[in-house]
């Protein structure tokens, strides 16, 4: 009953030209529309990367980062006799109190822009196994040292090992690289905590972040710091959740704009397609008139104009995605608005993106094809044979 | 025996704009059982409209027709589709080969509409293009085949199924001498071999030699001569 298949790739490679431009204009729209989605998931990833599971964040409430939250040293040494927090064999918990500000540093393509600048305790590393060292050596504990992740170090002039960076009216000098994987510590500057609350003359944290003692802990946790009276100001989050919270507003914000652009940018391509398919049903218009006197029904003419205009789009989006894809060994660096810092992550491909990008394709098609499949199918067979 | 074709008291009017425009008026006629039947006339006299009728591929406004035993202008579209899968073979001035198909996938394609297995269908494909003397030419494209090899081509698909009749719509029309000559060659061998019914359109009066049987339309009707 069907019209093959072989008809209809073969009128696709038989106009290569139209077919060319029609599947590169999908593909572009495509290109773009997979580059928003596999921007916004890599902050996204980036982000969620960054904290662990297995640590917990505690933050003032209504505080939306870390630069506004604030926990005075009596609330963070509360906060620390909870119980189901990790300790050191010694008994020390395995914890970090962090004041974690913004300074301005020099880009190395030019402007400025703002980085995090984190001051960890001595169990910090403990606590982010993944923070390793990459070259240079670790901060002293009562020096003005830092040292920097590895995308400041190349992002930032000025952030090379024994460099010096002036911030709270000091000078403060960069002795190692560390590197985090890939996660947003490494748009970060680490140093000592208390350096820093004494460099700009604060008593509080911002943040505290610590171990579980067990890795279901949570709830437990929860349920402890919920029956403290004097942390009612204060809310838990896993690491994890917390920076991945951080990466929502900008990875709306992306997805929101590219996806606007595109919709519009493809209501280019689905006229194209349609232009394309418009074009074929009058060029074969004699065809069609054939094919129904041969006993070829309408809905198989309406399949086959369709499939058609399906497999344009269809390979258009194939071609875009392909194009897309190779995006993933970029890395880029943006301000993220959810921390008013610097953040440098890569495009990432899921396959959701995947998935949504060939469907936005077949939309494509099947919007810009069906208006020309209904007309050739609504031929009437005289007069299509007529039109020779 | 009852005739293929019986046409009864058929008119046809085309519109334009807000205008009729008569073309067949109260045609009567029937066609035996493996006759090979020519329709001449002048140009706009209606007979590719009749031939259309005749086919099933157009509706009379008025009167009967009854061919291959089926009354047709009763048929809903999607049975008269399936009528003409089975009992008409049709062939074209212009062949209407499909350019992007082979001749083989040109000769198969109303074979896809049968519930024909891939082998039988090549066994239909193949006979059929044997009878026209094509059989070395199956994986050829239209643009690789002069006129009168693609009419041929056109011929093997319109015989491929077995149809009932065979409609014509000037098939040498577009040929030159010799070609038309093949042509009407074979349609005359259709006729005598294969006993097929032939109704055919034509200007040609050679072409219409072949015939048994020649009538002549003017301005919708048939004429005396
Ligand atoms: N679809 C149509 N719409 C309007 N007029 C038509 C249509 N088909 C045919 N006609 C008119 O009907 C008349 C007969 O056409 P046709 O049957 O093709 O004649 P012939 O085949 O004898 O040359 C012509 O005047 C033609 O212009
Ligand atoms: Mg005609």
């Amino acid at each position: 009953m069907k019209i093959p298949l072989t008809y209809i790739l073969r009128n696709l490679v038989t106009r290569r030209l139209t077919t060319g431009i029609t599947v590169l204009g999908v593909a572009l729209v495509v290109f773009v529309f997979a580059a928003v989605l596999m921007m916004a998931y890599g902050v996204q990833r980036t982000l969620i990367l960054t904290g662990s599971d297995e640590n917990v964040l505690i933050s003032r409430k209504a505080s939306n980062g870390e630069i506004s939250s604030i926990i005075d040293r009596e609330t963070a040494s509360i906060i620390l006799t909870l119980p189901h927090i990790a300790r050191t064999p010694e008994g020390a918990p395995i914890a970090s109190s962090e004041p974690v500000v913004v300074i301005n540093l020099n880009k190395v393509d030019g402007g400025i822009s703002n980085v995090t600048v984190r001051g960890v305790s001595l169990q910090a590393f403990a606590l982010r196994p993944q923070v390793r060292l990459k070259s240079g050596r670790m901060f002293n504990w009562g020096a003005r040292e830092l040292v920097a992740g590895s995308a400041i170090e190349r992002r930032f002039a000025g952030s090379k090992i024994g460099d010096k960076v002036r911030f709270a009216g000091d000078e403060w000098t960069i002795v190692g690289t560390v590197d985090a994987g890939g996660a947003g510590f490494d748009s970060e500057v680490w140093g000592d905590s208390n350096q820093l609350l004494d460099a700009f003359n604060r008593t509080a944290y911002s943040t505290i972040t610590f171990k579980l003692d067990r890795p279901d802990a949570y709830r437990d946790f929860v349920a402890a710091f919920e029956r403290e009276p004097r942390l009612q100001q204060f809310e838990p989050k896993t690491e994890r959740r917390y920076f991945e919270e951080q990466s929502e507003l900008m990875a709306m914000f992306i997805r929101v704009l590219g996806i606007f652009i595109t919709v519009i940018f493809s209501a280019g391509a689905t006229i194209g397609a349609m232009i394309t398919m418009y074009a074929a049903v009058a060029n074969r218009t004699v065809e069609v008139g054939t094919l129904r006197a041969l006993g070829f029904r309408r809905r198989s003419v309406l399949a086959a104009f369709l499939t058609e205009s399906l497999l344009l789009s269809g390979i258009g989006g194939g071609v875009g995605l392909l194009f897309a894809s190779s995006l993933q060994f970029f890395t880029v660096s943006t301000l993220n608005f959810g921390s008013f810092a610097e953040l440098e992550f890569s495009f990432a491909l899921s396959p959701t993106i995947a998935l949504s990008s060939l469907l936005f394709a077949l939309v494509m098609g099947l919007l810009g094809g069906f208006l020309p499949s209904v007309r050739a199918a609504r031929l009437n067979i005289v007069n299509a044979l007529r039109s020779s | 025996m009852d005739p293929i074709i019986r046409v009864h008291s058929v008119s046809k009017s085309y519109w334009r704009d807000s205008f009729e425009i008569p073309v067949l008026n109260n045609i009567s006629f029937d066609v035996p059982g493996g006759e090979f039947l020519a329709l001449m006339g002048p140009s706009g006299s209606g007979k590719t409209t009749l031939l259309n009728l005749i086919a099933g591929i157009d509706r009379p406004d008025k009167g009967s027709l009854h061919v291959a035993g089926t009354d047709i202008a009763t048929l809903n579209e999607s049975r008269l589709a399936k009528w003409r899968s089975t009992h008409i073979g049709f062939i074209f001035q212009f062949y209407n080969l499909i350019p992007v198909l082979t001749a083989y996938e040109n000769v198969e394609l109303p074979l896809l509409l049968t519930s024909l297995s891939k082998q039988e269908r090549r066994r239909h494909v193949e006979t059929a293009l044997t009878v026209v003397g094509l059989q070395d030419r199956m994986r050829h494209y239209p643009k690789q085949l002069s006129g009168g090899q693609e009419q041929r081509v056109a011929i093997a698909r319109a015989i491929t199924t077995d149809p009932t009749l065979l409609v014509a719509d000037e098939p040498t029309g577009d040929l030159d001498k010799r070609s038309a000559d093949e042509i009407l060659t074979l349609l005359d061998r259709l006729n005598k071999e294969f006993k097929k019914t032939i109704v055919m359109v034509t200007h040609d009066p050679r072409a219409a030699e072949k015939a048994h049987v020649v009538r002549h339309l003017d301005k919708g009707e048939f004429s005396q001569n």
